[in-house]
């Protein structure tokens, strides 16, 4: 891998850039760039153009109403929780299918991308119904004392569905490429298996286990529609952010829905910068290890 | 000679087994946490859904979905993917074709924007087409002539057919792009050059020589492409108006029920797109399958 990118680089920088063999070059770029202009960032620039519309204390005074800041704790804290349950999970997961056979594994990994391709209306209502008071898992949980519908714990759980194909496809390939000889050496070195597992594997997994930490967590962030059914949305409790926006739009509220909205765009943003940084570190990481 | 060679036994033998593998009981442990967890969050809802839709019998069921506004509501899903899916995927190779074949500034620049439509959350990706198209919109007070042209010709955008194929072209934007560009640029350039090179006009290079090599990884695209637009829910809410019969895509239709209380309808609905995400599950791993396969045979090659 790391042989072929050099001798790639190396043909660049020897053809003439001028010359190009391949036609098209103006045309796709060109299509690309506007399709991009016209569906993408003209639109998203009309929410920074609306915000202007607010004066700066106005604008404050959005951001912090005290059921937004409620919703932001709750948005962050319950995608967070949701990320790390899915890191230990998640790698769990994809332990097993990289290292272990059993009976209908080739189903099951399949099966991890569902909350992928299951659309989020339809884990939202299932979710929801199955942790009510009379559904299947919540008629066990009452008993407990333990309530999911209309709670944040129920929020937790539907980002925990959403989250979970995050880790387990960053890890999984890793995982795969991992090279055995490296904990054959820790183990003719002396260390049992639980020290190779602590100091040798993990280690090489960390970049692939933060990268879907951030992945997870950045789609849990802009979550709607798999958790607005089983939260309740009730004001100051079970109220994520995404909520608070469609409030405000359904009251015509352009502004106030705006202002929110460039709070999460502008963390996004961040999020989609972080990942970006963890990728390429965790590329290099890669090829210095197999180098 | 001395017996001391035929008496030797490879000391490793027992650690070399650790070193590949927990002990059975520790393996049995692990596969038991992870089936228990993937029972509990993904086979149960699964089969929950399903159940819950056949909870009054097949006439319900039926009866559900032959209602018009079911019906139309699954029309108006299948218009919106029938538009989105083929633009994002002309779009898409376009976009592999320039970053993947030729060297230009701001590349990376480029590949970060199109994966922008993924960290926006969907009900921002609705209310971005609000603010441009919407009631006092960018649109109205910039361009206020091309606004009432749409006005006087009663083309509405928000609230109407054309705003939910925005927002589900917007929200299926990089699917495509995004399996084909790092194809396109592992497989490089040099099949296309040589192709030019032996007198194969542009368009012969292209549906002769590209089209067979990134076939798969555009299948799978299209593929994970057509669920997203055909399940996207946050968006399309924002921009729909949820007119009943009218606006309502499937997903906006069994909120709506939902929302009426009729939960076996609502699951009933709910049926026909998690059938839709099973038939996209087993097409990606069937498009994996032959993927692997083809790669196999060519490194046999």
């Amino acid at each position: 891998m790391f042989l072929l990118l050099g001798i790639n680089v190396a043909n660049d920088s020897v053809r003439p850039k001028k010359i190009r063999v391949l036609p098209g070059f103006k045309l796709t770029l060109g299509f690309t760039l506007f399709y991009l202009g016209l569906i993408v960032l003209i639109p998203l620039a009309a929410v920074f153009w609306k915000t202007t519309t607010l004066t700066w204390p106005q604008f404050w005074h959005t951001v912090t109403m005290p059921t937004a800041m409620a919703s932001y704790r709750l948005t962050f804290g319950a995608s967070f929780c949701a990320a790390l349950v899915n890191v230990v999970f998640g790698l769990v997961v994809a332990w097993v299918l990289v290292r272990y056979e059993f009976f209908g594994k080739k189903i099951v990994d399949a099966l991890v991308d569902l909350p992928f391709a299951l659309p989020t209306a339809v884990a939202g209502i299932t979710l929801a119904a199955l942790y009510s008071d009379h559904g299947w898992v919540g008629q066990l949980l009452s008993p407990l004392g333990v309530k999911a519908a209309n709670t944040q714990l129920g929020i937790f759980i539907a980002l925990t569905f959403i989250g979970l194909p995050f880790i387990v496809r960053t890890v999984q390939p890793i995982l795969e490429d991992l090279d055995p000889e490296l904990e054959e050496a820790a183990s003719s070195l002396g260390a049992n298996r639980w020290q190779i597992f602590w100091r040798v594997t993990l280690p090489l997994l960390t970049p692939a286990l933060l990268t879907g930490f951030a992945l997870a967590f950045a789609r849990a962030l802009g979550e709607y529609g798999s958790v607005i059914f089983i939260a309740g949305n009730i004001p100051m409790k079970t109220q994520i952010t995404p909520v608070i926006i469609m409030q405000e739009l359904d009251m015509f509220d352009y502004a106030k829905a705006t202002a929110i909205a460039v709070v999460m765009l502008v963390v996004s943003f961040v999020l989609l910068l972080a990942i970006n940084v963890l990728q390429w570190w965790a590329n290099r990481h890669n090829t210095t290890n197999l180098a | 000679m001395t017996p001391v060679a035929t008496t030797f036994h490879p000391p490793r033998q027992i650690a070399h087994r650790h070193t590949t593998s927990e002990p059975p009981a520790v393996r049995r442990l692990l596969i038991g946490v992870a089936l228990g967890f993937l029972s509990l969050f993904l086979f149960l809802p699964l089969v929950f859904v399903f159940t819950q839709a056949f909870a009054k019998g097949i006439g319900f069921y039926l009866e559900t979905l032959r209602d018009p506004n079911a019906w139309n509501a699954i029309k108006l899903t299948f218009f919106a993917a029938a538009i989105a899916v083929p633009l994002n995927c002309v779009f898409g190779v376009c976009a592999a074709w320039a970053i993947a074949k030729f060297d230009f500034r701001g590349k990376n620049v480029l590949l970060t924007l199109i994966d922008l439509p993924f960290s926006v959350s969907p009900v921002i990706a609705g209310l971005i087409y609000v603010l441009v198209f919407g009631a006092q919109g960018w649109l109205g007070l910039k361009f206020p002539q091309i606004a009432d042209w749409l006005t006087v010709h009663n083309f509405n955008i928000i609230f109407a057919v054309p705003g939910i194929v925005l927002a589900t072209i917007f929200v299926t934007f990089p699917f495509v792009a995004r399996e084909l560009i790092p194809l396109m640029q592992a497989q490089g350039r040099s099949e296309e050059e040589a192709a030019r090179v032996l007198g194969a006009s542009g368009w012969q290079t292209f549906w002769r020589v590209t089209v067979p090599n990134i076939k798969w990884g555009l299948i799978y695209g299209v593929i994970l492409c057509n669920a997203r637009a055909m399940g996207e829910f946050g968006a399309v809410s924002v921009v729909s108006g949820k007119i009943r019969g009218q606006t309502n895509t499937i997903p906006l239709h069994i909120e709506a029920l939902y929302d009426d209380y009729n939960f076996t309808g609502a699951f009933a609905v709910a049926s026909l797109l998690a059938f839709l995400a099973l038939v996209t599950l087993g097409l990606k791993t069937w498009v994996e399958y032959n993927n692997a396969a083809r790669n196999e045979i060519e490194i046999t090659k």
